[in-house]
């Protein structure tokens, strides 16, 4: 990583280097984007969700996302469930084992926050992000596995805007409609309509 | 006897159907010693439910065994009733009777099938869960909910069917036995499967009954005990079921009861929508603060991995004094240091697996 830091940043400050920068960016996020393999790190009751986001009917492997138990191969990972202080640090380790870049969903209450467990009890950490850094939080006990779908859409997004040169962001402009945008939608309707090209 | 190696295997580990961490003792390939390490997902329910009034702990007996929250549930609140002296409607008994069933296919299905994907035979999996999928549709049709129901309350349960339900649950009990009978054949039935499972972590029917194992454990080993027939609760008595029973107690014998009592459960089912009458689901005048006098009761049901049992002692108070569960899963899982001796590396999983621990009721 640190060779490809500095190269980052010498194209940045050069002149006409950012639009080698651009193109190297952009062929970058693509390929991170396009296959975030998760970590599967289920404990507890929305594990089973996890489970089932990868079965049929609702099939990730579509997005190319595949659970790997293996944090040496996985980019994403993916905290479903309670997390208690006897699992943080098992937790905590198999996060330092997955190779940067590498990206954390909290999926469920329990991890966002301790959610029912927030209350009242001795042995729950209050939230995965005491220790770990969150990128996409997942509300929800337990969320559909629809949820988790749209998770990693949204996780996708903030790939696509990293950049290898440190400090800089990229801005894309997304093209597809995304679930979750209707007005993407509303625009391939309005072209399937005929509204769109005369 | 070559050098002994301790390989330590969990909390997250893909095998060990959740956390639970496993420190091995090998000779060679052989397993001389297991020592299970508990624990991880200890989240203080029973502590939890003293700062709870009675309607509050609900949603927490959920919790406790996700993958059948129903029985739970039930469990919870047939303590509940016996310490409150509430009588519950004809109609909400068999709702429950109805739902626990079809919770019992839900819950097998995610046995059977990690069996076979335990022995490297994925595809079973496939299909068990599919069957599963279907079962948790018709469950968030009934409340909503795909996982935590909070469906049977004290008192009853809290809505009725709605409308198409029935026809839709008759439809499934209808096309999954012979979905299981498809998974027999190709699970079951193939070489490979059953030379894996066949002979592996028998248990004894003494030990069985010794190490105070219940459920598909118990009955795999030929011990026929199952608190529906023999300490008759609810409706049962009035439904006409068998129990399977295995004969060797071997891990194969355990996963095959479990199949067979999923096609047992749709004939409960199909018995308890013929019988059922309209009336009302929730008992009268309960109110939201339960209180009763000060004083004890035990109830226990059967549970999809066996006697699940709820104890809880009131002291007069809109709180549980305490709340204490008999967790059917922590007591088979206390099997797995004798099951595992003398085996090798590989069928401890499936040991393991064929136990079919649920580790939120485990470590409560
Ligand atoms: S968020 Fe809810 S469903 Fe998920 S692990 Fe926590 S209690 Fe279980």
């Amino acid at each position: 990583m640190a060779l490809i830091d500095d190269l980052g940043k010498a194209l940045d400050s050069s002149p006409g280097g950012s639009v080698i920068l651009t193109s190297v960016d952009a062929i970058m996020d693509w390929s991170r984007g396009k296959s975030l393999w998760t970590m599967p790190m289920g404990t507890a009751c929305c594990a089973m969700e996890l489970i089932a986001a990868s079965f049929s009917k609702f099939d990730f492997d579509r997005h190319g996302t595949i659970p790997r138990a293996d944090p040496r191969h996985t980019d994403v990972m993916v905290v479903a469930g309670t997390i208690t202080y006897k699992m943080a640090p098992a937790v905590q380790r198999l996060y330092d084992q997955m190779p940067d870049p590498k990206w954390v969903i909290a999926m469920g209450n329990c991890a966002v926050s301790g959610g029912i467990f927030y209350y009242d009890t001795y042995s729950v950490v209050r939230g995965v992000d005491e220790f770990l850094p969150v990128d996409v939080y997942i509300a929800g006990c337990p969320p559909r596995p629809e949820a988790l779908q749209d998770a990693i859409f949204q996780l996708r997004k903030k790939v696509d805007s990293e950049s290898v040169a440190p400090g800089r962001v990229r801005d894309v402009e997304y093209v597809l409609p995304l679930p979750g945008d209707p007005r993407a939608g509303d625009r391939i309707q309005a072209l399937r309509d005929g509204g769109g090209r005369k | 006897m070559t050098e002994e190696l301790v390989v330590n295997i969990g909390p997250s580990h893909p095998s060990t159907h959740g956390v639970c961490r496993m420190v091995t003792t090998l000779d060679g390939e052989i397993v001389r010693h297991v020592e299970v390490v508990i624990g991880h997902l200890h989240r203080g329910i029973e502590k939890m439910a003293e700062n709870r009034t009675y309607l509050q702990v609900v949603p927490l007996t959920d919790r406790l065994d996700y993958v059948g929250s129903m029985y739970a549930n039930w469990a919870y609140c047939r303590a509940v009733e016996r310490l409150a002296g509430i009588r519950v409607p004809e109609r909400a008994e068999y709702l429950r009777v109805i739902v626990c069933e079809l919770q019992r296919i839900a819950s097998h299905m995610m046995s059977v099938g990690p069996a076979g994907a335990d022995v490297g035979a994925t595809t079973a999996f496939m299909y068990t869960f599919a069957q599963r999928e279907q079962v948790v549709d018709l469950f968030e049709q009934l409340c909503g909910a795909r996982l935590t129901y909070n469906y049977v309350r004290p008192g009853g349960v809290s809505m009725d069917v709605p409308e198409g339900w029935v026809d839709n649950v008759r439809a499934f009990c209808r096309s999954h036995p012979s979905a299981m009978a498809e998974v027999d054949r190709f699970l079951f039935g193939n070489v490979i499967a059953r030379q894996r499972m066949k002979g592996i972590g028998v248990l004894a029917p003494e030990d069985a009954v010794a190490w105070g194992a219940s459920g598909p454990v118990a009955r795999g080993s030929g011990v026929s005990w199952d608190l529906r027939r023999d300490d008759s609760y609810s409706v049962y008595p009035r439904l006409d079921f068998d129990i399977p029973l295995g004969s060797n107690g071997d891990c194969y014998d355990r996963a095959r009861v479990r199949l067979w009592e999923a096609i047992e459960s749709c004939r409960i089912i199909e018995q308890a929508l013929d019988q059922i009458e309209p009336g009302p689901v929730m008992a009268e005048a309960v109110p939201r603060l339960i209180t009763p006098r000060p004083g004890e009761a035990y109830d226990h049901i059967e549970g999809a991995r066996g006697s699940l049992g709820v104890y809880l002692v009131s002291d007069g108070t809109p709180r549980p004094y305490r709340m204490k569960v008999r967790s059917p899963a922590f007591c088979n899982l206390a099997l797995v240091p004798m099951l595992a001796e003398g085996h090798t590396l590989s069928d401890l999983v499936v040991i393991l697996g064929s136990l079919d621990p649920v580790f939120g009721e485990v470590d409560r």
